[in-house]
């Protein structure tokens, strides 16, 4: 067994499965993100990359959500499925 | 019109609120599938009973915090105009981010209906839902429809009737927050109510003051006359 990794969404790579654990953002576009599934706890998939890889764009409680970097690299997770 | 009663759409984008509108009001306002397809309100009524429904398409939001001008003009019907009952349209295949907005709705407003749409195409993909629990939990009516088949409209168009007529009575439930949060609602609450009296959940409007929403307070400003400075409130939150 491997030590849950920490990461920030910005370094997803397509495929991975990462649980979110932590939002340092504040204000509207914190709440924004909340109201868009993003909660600590759930689990978010990268579903593909930009080719300069922003904005990303997430599978998020049935949904599909592109964040760009200055979003998703706020955003800190464990991960869970490693995609490659 | 004595007997004519304004029933609200609220929901998000794509869970089918304009096409249960249309299929009920028999209008044709078109649908799409893209967000913020309704922009302005559409309006049309429904003949049931002895009674006129006039039913209002609300814009399709994931929330009623007015960080966009969509949320803005939901919430602020929802608060200010007082429909006589709030729809909340779900998508039974993604109920969890969903309720995100319904639990929202159920602490801004009492008479509220949770209007699970989509429950055929839920029903394919092996959901079932329980509506008796959720009803029991939520402390409003929870109802499974199906807006393209028109199927569970007699129930929803029933249970508005009985809410309007008062023989069903809502009881949304009501979240409770951390302590500090409970105690800084209580000290607030007393003179939001001086302000707003019975016409808005005081309950409601601590919380959005406690979390700094100064477009709500300007909204409360102009809609409550200017009884107060500006500075005064500043101070009480």
């Amino acid at each position: 067994m491997s030590i849950p990794k920490i990461m920030k969404l910005v370094n997803g790579e397509k495929g991975d499965l990462i649980q979110i654990t932590s939002l340092n953002l504040d204000g509207v576009m914190r709440r924004r993100l909340l109201d868009l599934g993003f909660v600590a706890g759930a689990i978010v998939e990268v579903i593909r990359k930009s080719p300069l890889g922003d904005p990303i764009a997430f599978r998020v409680s049935q949904t599909t959500i592109a964040l760009r970097k200055e979003e998703s690299s706020q955003i800190e997770g464990m991960l869970i499925t490693d995609g490659e | 019109m004595g007997n004519s009663y304004r029933i609200a759409l609220a929901g998000n984008p794509n869970t089918g609120k304009s096409t249960l509108f249309n299929a009920l009001t028999g209008l044709r306002q078109h649908t799409g599938n893209w967000a913020g397809k309704t922009v302005s309100l559409a309006q049309g009524n429904v003949q049931y009973k002895d009674k006129t429904f006039n039913l209002i398409d609300l814009p399709g939001t994931y929330s009623l915090f007015s960080n966009s001008s969509d949320e803005e003009v939901a919430r602020n019907y929802i608060v200010f105009e007082k429909p006589d009952v709030t729809v909340v349209v779900l998508d039974a295949t993604s109920l969890e981010r969903n309720f995100n907005l319904a639990l929202q709705v159920l602490e801004m407003t009492k008479n509220v209906i949770i209007c699970i749409n989509l429950i055929d195409v839920a029903e394919k993909q092996g959901i079932t839902i329980n509506e008796r629990i959720l009803t029991n939990r939520l402390g409003v009516p929870v109802i499974k429809i199906s807006a393209r088949n028109k199927k569970g409209f007699p129930m929803l168009l029933d249970t508005i009737d009985r809410i309007v007529t008062g023989a069903i009575e809502c009881e949304p439930v009501q979240m409770t927050y951390s302590d500090d949060i409970e105690k800084q609602i209580k000290k607030i609450e007393p003179k939001v109510y001086e302000l707003v009296g019975n016409q808005l959940s005081t309950r409601w409007v601590s919380l959005r003051l406690l979390d700094g929403d100064e477009k709500l307070l300007n909204e409360i400003n102009q809609r409550f006359g200017q009884r107060r400075q500006h500075n005064e409130y500043s101070t009480v939150i």
